[in-house]
């Protein structure tokens, strides 16, 4: 063995390997039984709304007093005894403002830190994984899990819906009918833009879990923020900055119901989702690479 | 040592090299202070030093996991922390003992960390999981979840991730910790097969005779500074034996000792020994002298020095050591 290959040999990095680390990360998320319990309670959201709202139009005599959960997504509400399919709105509509944001910031505020406080993460980067790959793939990871998050809810959604009402042509909330197929289409793209809307907390949460090397602590920072920011987001007199915190324009996925779509908002919030990559993106980058690894 | 690599770059033949590295943290305590560290290839080098004496923080700075504040390191010849990416994947390490991922499997463990490598081949990976564990006697619990493992066997877990892929290097900080007698004799054996295969092995323990067992090198910190550092023979020699006289007539002996110039005579009332710094004549000489004076001499004789004692001479009595 000579001199000059001291440390020439054998390394070749391997085109499909960022690949393969995503894969890694996500088995791995997925075979929590942290994440697995937080996809339970988002498929039993519609679960619950469905009967609900099965109870209250059945029984004239026993639940006519609520009216609602909470004013979620009142527009749609109602129109869900007449199509089974307006049911997956609902439950996106009373998941997005809180549960599924909540797991969204549990997952990425876990993703560096509990690596971290588990002591994975030296072994991770001396494998090594590479301090801006792992970032990524942590990132890319959360994201699929913001996706499968949203689908859960809008798929059992449809299952309930499908079991407990008719399914049927539809009527937009500017009242022109369309029919089924299109409303399964459109049903797609609202949970599409939902998972989108949840890129924001998702970087922010990232960027958090870079700051401490306590998943727990990370997490709670994470949820905490996130109840901040929609309290902030209710009250009048804070309009001023309203418009740039993440959650503002989340339920213009409802435009998507218009006919036609009023797109407006729903660029608002798609680009503020976007700022938010960005800027905190670049934070935790900034944070990670530099960062010493003590743990 | 070291006269024949000059400080300026990687040396010719040094797997690890330091030069004046330091590190200070956030709080300002110096972990590291000034370390000038020289690991020559295919050594089994010994990293000694009480808890909190910089080990630790010097091995993550060889392996990038921690920035220096000043001074520079040299691994395979590269610079770390900047060539991370092409000298880590040849480089197998166990630091503060191991990490793993409680809710998979021992065998999923590896693959997860095997994925983590970007050099590493997705084909062979499920054929050298294999191997790993069962070069680590793990074949059997493979399938076991890493949280029912009990702490001698994550120890041999996070040995087996250190040998995944052929390395040039490995790093294995305290290595026995946690296991049995039994199994620390099969990991000194390991050790010295990876040795005798080529690879470095650098090593860091308190057990001083697990040093002095398996390395051919060794190296002692205290308090963030390097106080020696040489082949294992050569430090034992520094620390010079004692001589050691058995005789119910300790008294005499004694007497007669520092009469013939022995220094730092020490009498042992309990064991009837006598002790003291070995004379630089002949030893005989001195035992003729003893029974010449009417000593009755059980036993004479010259205790060699081992490693501890050059340990407790470097760390305990402030031995002057050019390092």
């Amino acid at each position: 063995m000579s001199r000059a290959d001291i440390a020439g040999v054998g390394v070749r990095v391997r085109r499909s390997w960022s690949l393969g680390l995503f894969a890694g990360e996500f088995t791995v998320t997925l075979r929590r039984w942290r994440t697995l319990a937080l996809l339970a309670v988002l498929a039993a959201v519609p679960v619950l709304v469905g009967i609900a709202v099965k109870v209250e139009s059945d029984g004239g005599s026993g639940g006519g007093s609520g009216g609602g959960d909470g004013g979620a997504g009142p527009a749609f509400m109602a129109q869900v005894t007449n199509n089974g399919l307006f049911l997956v709105f609902t439950a996106l509509a009373a998941t997005l403002p809180f549960f599924l944001p909540m797991a969204v910031g549990v997952v990425a505020g876990d993703a560096i830190a509990g690596e971290a406080s588990a002591g994975t993460l030296r072994y991770l980067l001396v494998a090594p994984a590479g301090r801006t790959r792992l970032l990524l793939a942590k990132y890319v990871t959360t994201v699929a899990f913001c996706l499968l998050a949203t689908l859960v809810v809008a798929v059992s959604a449809l299952a309930v819906g499908a079991l407990l009402f008719p399914l049927g042509d539809l009527t937009t909330i500017s009242g022109t009918r369309i029919t089924f197929g299109e409303g399964l289409a459109r049903a797609l793209l609202i949970a599409l833009v939902v998972a989108a809307s949840l890129l924001g907390v998702a970087a922010l949460g990232l960027f958090v879990s870079t700051l401490t090397t306590s998943g727990i602590a990370a997490m709670a920072t994470t949820v905490g923020l996130l109840t901040t920011v929609q309290i902030v987001d209710q009250i009048p007199q804070l309009h001023a900055i309203q418009p740039y915190l993440f959650p503002h324009y989340w339920l213009s996925f409802a435009d998507l119901m218009r006919e036609p779509v009023y797109w407006d908002d729903l660029q608002k919030n798609l680009g503020l989702q976007a700022l938010y990559v960005a800027v905190f993106g670049s934070a935790a980058w900034a944070r990670f690479t530099a960062k010493d690894i003590t743990t | 040592m070291g006269t024949e690599a000059e400080d300026s770059g990687p040396a010719e033949g040094a797997v690890i090299r330091t030069r004046a590295l330091t590190k200070r943290f956030r709080g300002g305590h110096l972990a590291v202070d000034g370390l000038d560290l020289t690991v020559p290839e295919g050594s089994v080098f010994g990293f000694l030093g009480p808890n909190g004496s910089g080990k630790t923080t010097t091995i993550r700075m060889l392996m990038g996991l921690i920035e220096p504040t000043s001074g520079t390191a040299h691994v395979l010849g590269q610079p770390m922390p900047r060539a991370v990416r092409t000298v880590l994947p040849q480089v197998g390490a166990l630091i503060e003992g191991p990490a793993l991922y409680g809710h998979l499997s021992g065998r999923d463990n590896l693959l997860r960390y095997d994925a983590a490598d970007p050099t590493a081949d997705p084909r062979t990976r499920r054929s050298r999981v294999g191997a790993a564990l069962e070069r680590v006697g793990l074949s059997a619990a493979a399938g076991k979840k890493a949280r029912a493992y009990s702490l001698g066997m994550k120890q041999r877990l996070g040995l087996a991730a250190a040998l995944l892929q052929p390395r040039r290097l490995l790093v294995l900080d305290e290595p026995t910790n946690g296991l049995d007698p039994q199994g620390m004799r099969e990991i000194r054996a390991l050790v010295r097969e990876l040795a005798s295969d080529g690879t470095t092995v650098f090593l860091s323990s308190h057990l001083l005779d697990e040093i002095e067992q398996v390395c051919t090198h060794a190296a002692v910190m205290a308090r963030g500074r390097l106080l020696v550092q040489g082949a294992v023979a050569e430090l034992a020699a520094r620390a010079r034996g004692r001589l050691v006289v058995t005789t119910p007539d300790t008294a005499e002996a004694a007497r007669v000792l520092k009469e013939q110039g022995v220094g730092d005579v020490v009498v042992e009332e309990r064991d009837d020994r006598v002790t003291g710094e070995p004379p630089e004549r002949e030893p005989a000489e001195l035992n003729a002298a003893l029974v010449a004076a009417g000593v009755r001499v059980r036993g004479f004789g010259v205790r060699g020095a081992s490693l501890e004692d050059a340990f407790v001479a470097l760390t305990g009595e402030g031995f002057d050591v050019a390092g």
